[in-house]
């Protein structure tokens, strides 16, 4: 029988475990110290804990921290890695140092249900849910673990559609029996799924990024299908219920496409949908994927486009392009890496 | 900070039946308006999450129609498929906007994806459209007798693992791949799993179909 993974564990989760195993309640927090603060791979490097608990434990479970399977690293000091999960299946990680900070783009899903057009994982379909702890893996198991000031969750996956298990993992990583991060240190990213978005919003501190990539209803859905169900405005009205205060930040990205949503019309709709939200627009460089009809705006467009948002008082950067040599953009690796059942499909 | 949710209403079953191994069409009293091609969210009890459904009735029925199958690890399927006449679910005013406009369009859905387009032809959508349907077996064809009696040759219906009259065995990914007079000014409304969405939309692109002219709903 396959052992159970207790690495991703809440301290509750664990508590239940020992108490299950008959071990003391403060075996719990010796795990989470064990795992979570050092980083051990196994119950026997877990040296405080008793040869029973050790013993105990090693019959039922195991830690289950996995490293990357490969790495491949761009010009420009952009990493991103490949970690295998269960069933040959494959998730990213993109680690993107910088001269003051240095984030890990962590993955939350195995593919994705959404389907937007200008997104490669998208291309795989949906094929799982990532655990708690599959997803602080990519964080654990990174060899520049130590020098990471950030994280975000804009890998592979919507998170709102994973709120759960990015919830846990949420708590693992701005928990003090965890990582005890600040929850200023992470964003994470949602193409807008109001319900879940809202738990995220009550239930975490992390900041929230909305992929908006338009502001007009109809030329949203043919990018995102989301929007014939959460439209922007709605997704908007959402935000507008709730105050954020000074620290925790709200950013919208938005990839410029040519031709498509980078006209002077796009800045005034973008400038009515946002006014009054206390925000930032990040403006991202399209890295085109294979057959897409998409092309990415030019420099000058983009420099155009946030010059005009600006002059409106929104708050506007250009993201600068990361890794395109390598494709950093989640979804290549592991579509390529994608061992591809033969499913019977009904259509 | 304060949990805040959409309102869910408390709304009795009409009616409930198993069209289908596994494939239960609810009826629910109606209290409101909704546009063909909405959205209702769904729960048992106001205070549970809810799950989005597509509405599969038309705007001259007296109900909401709901077109679901069990999913065996879902919390809520299996108590829905279990409701009695009488019994109450909390559901939201509908909403969404994949709404189909009267020109000419092609509809491509599989397996329940199909109830938007139930609810377009049960409110009257049925000209200048024609629906290519797919499914593994000839018993997931919902609504088959509505779309033949509506539609009549525009309902095309491709089934991958049965032979059956008037069905085309095959892939409905197949015969759109091979067709080579695919037009390119209408729109194509697609409906159902996101993998189907994803593969329909890029054999689209791959015959010229422009982008914009790809509505599509997928149901996660």
């Amino acid at each position: 029988m396959e052992k159970e993974v207790l690495f991703g564990k809440t301290l509750k989760e664990l508590k239940d475990i020992v108490s299950q195993l008959g071990l003391p309640g403060f075996t719990a927090r010796q795990l989470t110290e064990w795992m979570y603060k050092k980083h051990v791979s196994t119950f026997d490097q877990m040296t405080n804990l008793s040869k029973k608990a050790r013993q105990l434990l090693n019959e039922q479970y195991v830690v289950g921290l996995v490293p990357p399977q490969s790495v491949q690293e761009s010009v420009d000091g952009t990493k991103k890695y490949l970690f295998e999960t269960k069933g040959h299946q494959f998730i990213e990680a993109a680690y993107l140092p910088e001269e003051n900070r240095n984030t890990l783009c962590v993955s939350s899903q195995v593919g994705c249900k959404m389907g937007c057009l200008f997104c490669m994982t998208a291309r795989q379909g949906f094929q799982r849910q990532l655990t708690a702890g599959e997803i602080v893996n990519q964080i654990a198991s990174l060899p520049e673990f130590e020098t990471l000031t950030n994280v975000v969750y804009m890998g592979m996956g919507e998170p709102m559609d994973n709120i759960d298990q990015v919830l846990t993992s949420l708590e693992i990583l701005t928990s003090d029996w965890g990582y005890a991060w600040s929850p200023r240190r992470i964003n994470v990213s949602t193409i807008g799924v109001v319900p879940a978005m809202r738990r995220f919003i009550e239930e975490s501190e992390a900041h929230l990024a909305i992929s908006l990539h338009s502001p007009f209803n109809k030329e949203r859905n043919q990018l995102m299908p989301i929007e014939s169900v959460y439209s922007a405005e709605q997704v908007v009205a959402a935000l507008r219920d709730y105050d954020f205060g000074r620290q925790r930040r709200i950013s919208f990205e938005y990839i410029m496409f040519k031709g498509v949503n980078d006209s002077a019309e796009h800045v005034k709709g973008l400038t009515k949908l946002l006014n009054g939200i206390r925000c930032r627009l990040n403006l991202i460089h399209f890295h085109p994927i294979p057959d897409s009809p998409l092309r990415g705006s030019d420099f000058r467009t983009m420099e155009w486009f946030r010059d005009q948002l600006s002059k409106k008082g929104l708050t506007t950067t250009i993201r600068r392009s990361r890794g395109e040599d390598i494709y950093a953009a989640c979804g290549l690796l592991s579509t390529k890496e994608l061992i591809k059942q033969e499913k019977e499909k009904d259509y | 900070m304060e949990r805040k949710r959409k309102k869910l209403n408390p709304l009795s079953v009409i009616d409930i039946s198993e069209i289908s191994s596994g494939v239960y069409y609810l009826k629910l009293e109606r209290t409101v308006d909704f546009i063909p091609g909405q959205v209702i969210a769904l729960a048992m009890q106001p205070e549970l999450e809810p799950r989005l459904y597509s509405i599969a009735s038309g705007i001259k029925d007296d109900y909401i129609g709901i077109l679901f199958d069990i999913n065996p690890e879902g919390e809520l399927t299996p108590q829905l498929a279990s409701l009695s006449i009488g019994e109450t679910v909390f559901a939201s005013d509908p909403f969404g906007k994949f709404n189909c406009s009267p020109e000419r369009a092609v509809w491509i859905a599989t397996g329940t994806g199909i109830a938007p387009f139930v609810s377009m032809v049960r409110s009257g959508r049925t000209d200048n459209v024609q629906l290519i349907h797919g499914a593994r077996y000839l018993k997931s064809f919902f609504f088959s007798t509505l779309f033949k009696t509506e539609l009549v040759s525009d309902y095309l219906r491709f089934c991958t693992a049965e032979a059956g009259d008037g069905v085309i065995s095959g892939r409905l990914t197949d015969y759109l791949r091979n067709k080579d007079d695919l037009s390119t000014d209408i729109k194509y409304y697609l409906c159902g799993s996101s993998q189907m969405v994803i593969d329909v939309r890029e054999i689209l692109l791959s015959k010229g179909i422009p982008f914009d002219h790809i509505i599509a709903e997928i149901y996660f």
